[in-house]
């Protein structure tokens, strides 16, 4: 049963990832510094519990504010390019921070043991979980009340005037600058917001599995970030959720029986996918036959 | 209202607009004509400040305005539209309409919460207003993308008229428009003229609509200004003539063009 719950918290945290670029990809930029932005929340926030012996809580929340800030300071001159070249940069600025915390060592002794960060052997030991005797079910749940959170927050976020704002800029920068948009101001808000989201996913991550070295946010992380929202589609969050679940559940852990066939077939499943429904599982025909359904059932009620 | 002072824009070679001086008074319709290439959307970019210009300034109402970017040149009361249609195709009619609001008035009156998220009052009741206007109000829920050319159109008029400009940059309002179409433009453009007092700058080909609502007319060809009176003046203008049909030897269709309508931009220069 550990073991599902484990899958369950991995589900978790990926969707968390994908939210995390789904807001940029919204403003029609398509960011590979995601998996740095992970990195940086889940030093910070392991650094804050092993080494300060904080409570997880305020440690994930530093996490996210810090790596925000990063992401705003990173936003000025990152969104001065764009498209290919923004996410080569961000791809530059992702190799970058992977390759810092490969160099950094901030090491203590407690008691007979090192702790902390150590280069390219990781940072081992972030066990604030098993110390507190969470379980896994309990840091399962833990996990998805984040992500639930932070979906409600973006699915709100989505239907406010932000929402529409953020689009707009993604579909024609020229016309939204017209009627008075900032585009500046948008696409630097909207990559800060995944810099929170994914700070405060790289801090979970951090935590679920107690060991986190640079390999771990490497260029595979920054990729799967963005294959969430572009394979489920840009018009609603649950298409992020609904791309974890087909890339991590079947994809990954339902096709393992397969052995080495597994990944041959990943790539093609996923071009397959990409094909029959090229904006997405959940497209613009899709929400519009759900919110239907949903409307009917309203008037039946009443 | 609008002082263009010697406005310059070259793109490598090309000298897309050469010295141009055009001022445009308040509470006119002001038309911009000429062949293709001749350089009148480059000088509508210019005034919102989509690119850089070379030499030369713009003013309005009294204020320097050379390369303010276009959400600055909105705030300051200049809205536009474009030669091809650009709306937010996978927003709804009501979105396109909602994100526009940010006129200088709206942005002055509320707070940040009701701009951004939730949508106040002022905001949505300008929407509903621009609904009407355009007569779209059926449509509100429709993908912008999924309506008819026509009225694609008259959205994006809708969505320049958001922020409450005081001038109205028009890039080819009617292309592509039946006469019908055509009229009904001709109609709405007077009442936002005449009623809301908004002054209006045309670029158009479509001669019976500049011929018919303009007070004064400037004529380019090859990034300069070739002509500048009254649409009678216009018409009867030799180098405006030369510069539609090529240098004409024989004479008789002079006295169709320009004023003989659309086969106008057809026999232009090659841009």
């Amino acid at each position: 049963m550990d073991f599902i719950w484990g899958l369950v918290q991995l589900f978790g945290v990926h969707t968390i990832l994908g939210l995390s670029a789904y807001v940029i990809i919204l403003t029609g930029q398509v960011t590979m510094a995601q998996a740095g932005f992970f990195a940086v929340g889940a030093y910070i926030a392991g650094m804050l519990t092993v080494l300060g012996e904080w409570h997880i809580i305020p440690a994930m929340i530093a996490g996210s504010l810090v790596t925000g800030a990063l992401a705003c300071i990173i936003g000025f001159p990152a969104l001065r390019v764009k498209g290919l070249m923004f996410t080569v940069a961000t791809l530059a600025f992702g190799e970058f921070v992977r390759l810092f915390w490969f160099n950094f060592d901030y090491q203590i002794s407690r008691g007979e043991f090192q702790i902390g960060p150590l280069g390219g052997e990781g940072f081992r030991q972030i066990r604030f979980f098993p110390e507190n005797g969470w379980s896994t079910l309990e840091v399962a749940i833990f996990v998805w009340v984040w992500v639930v959170i932070i979906m409600a927050i973006l699915w709100w976020m989505d239907r406010s005037r932000i929402g529409s704002v953020l689009r707009a800029v993604g579909e024609d920068e020229l016309a939204a600058q017209s009627v008075g948009i900032n585009l500046t101001v948008v696409k630097v808000t909207a990559f800060t917001i995944g810099g929170l989201i994914a700070g405060l996913g790289g801090a979970i991550y951090a935590h679920y599995t107690t060991h986190i070295e640079h390999l771990n946010f490497g260029v595979l992380m920054a990729t799967f970030a963005i294959t969430y929202p572009l394979l489920g589609g840009l018009r609603s969050v649950f298409g992020t959720l609904v791309a974890v679940l087909f890339v991590q559940g079947f994809l990954v852990e339902g096709l393992r029986f397969l052995g080495d066939w597994r990944n041959l077939l990943f790539g093609a499943f996923i071009v397959l996918a990409m094909n029959v429904r090229p904006s997405g599982f959940i497209d613009a025909r899709a929400t519009r036959t759900l919110s239907r359904l949903f409307r009917v059932g309203e008037r039946e009620r009443a | 209202m609008l002082e263009l002072r010697a406005l310059t824009k070259h793109f490598g070679g090309v000298r897309a607009v050469d010295g141009l001086d055009i001022t445009v008074e308040q509470g006119q319709i002001f038309g911009l004509i000429g062949p293709n290439g001749s350089g009148k959307s480059t000088t509508v970019n210019l005034i919102c400040g989509v690119f850089p210009v070379t030499a030369g300034s713009v003013a309005f109402e009294g204020t320097e305005i050379t390369n303010n970017p276009p959400h600055v040149a909105l705030r300051s009361g200049i809205a536009r539209t474009f030669q091809n249609i650009r709306l937010f195709t996978d927003l709804t009619v009501w979105q396109n309409l909602w994100v526009a609001q940010n006129g200088e008035a709206s942005v002055r009156a509320e707070g940040f919460f009701s701009r951004w998220l939730s949508g106040s009052q002022g905001q949505r009741a300008s929407v509903e207003e621009q609904l009407e206007f355009s007569g779209l109000a059926d449509k509100r829920d429709e993908l912008a993308g999924s309506l008819a050319f026509g009225e694609q159109r008259r959205l994006e008029l809708a969505r320049a008229l958001a922020a409450r400009p005081k001038l109205l940059l028009l890039d080819e309002p009617a292309a592509g428009m039946n006469l019908e179409e055509v009229r009904l433009l001709d109609e709405r453009l007077r009442w936002l003229n005449e009623q809301q007092g908004i002054t209006i700058l045309l670029v158009e080909h479509v001669m019976e609509l500049v011929m018919g609502i303009t007070h004064r007319i400037a004529a380019l060809n090859f990034g300069r200004k070739i002509a500048e009176g009254t649409p009678a003046e216009i018409q009867q203008n030799q180098a405006v003539q030369e510069a539609y049909l090529g240098r004409s030897e024989g004479s008789d269709e002079e006295s169709s063009a320009p004023g003989g309508g659309r086969s106008a931009s057809a026999g232009g220069e090659p841009s």
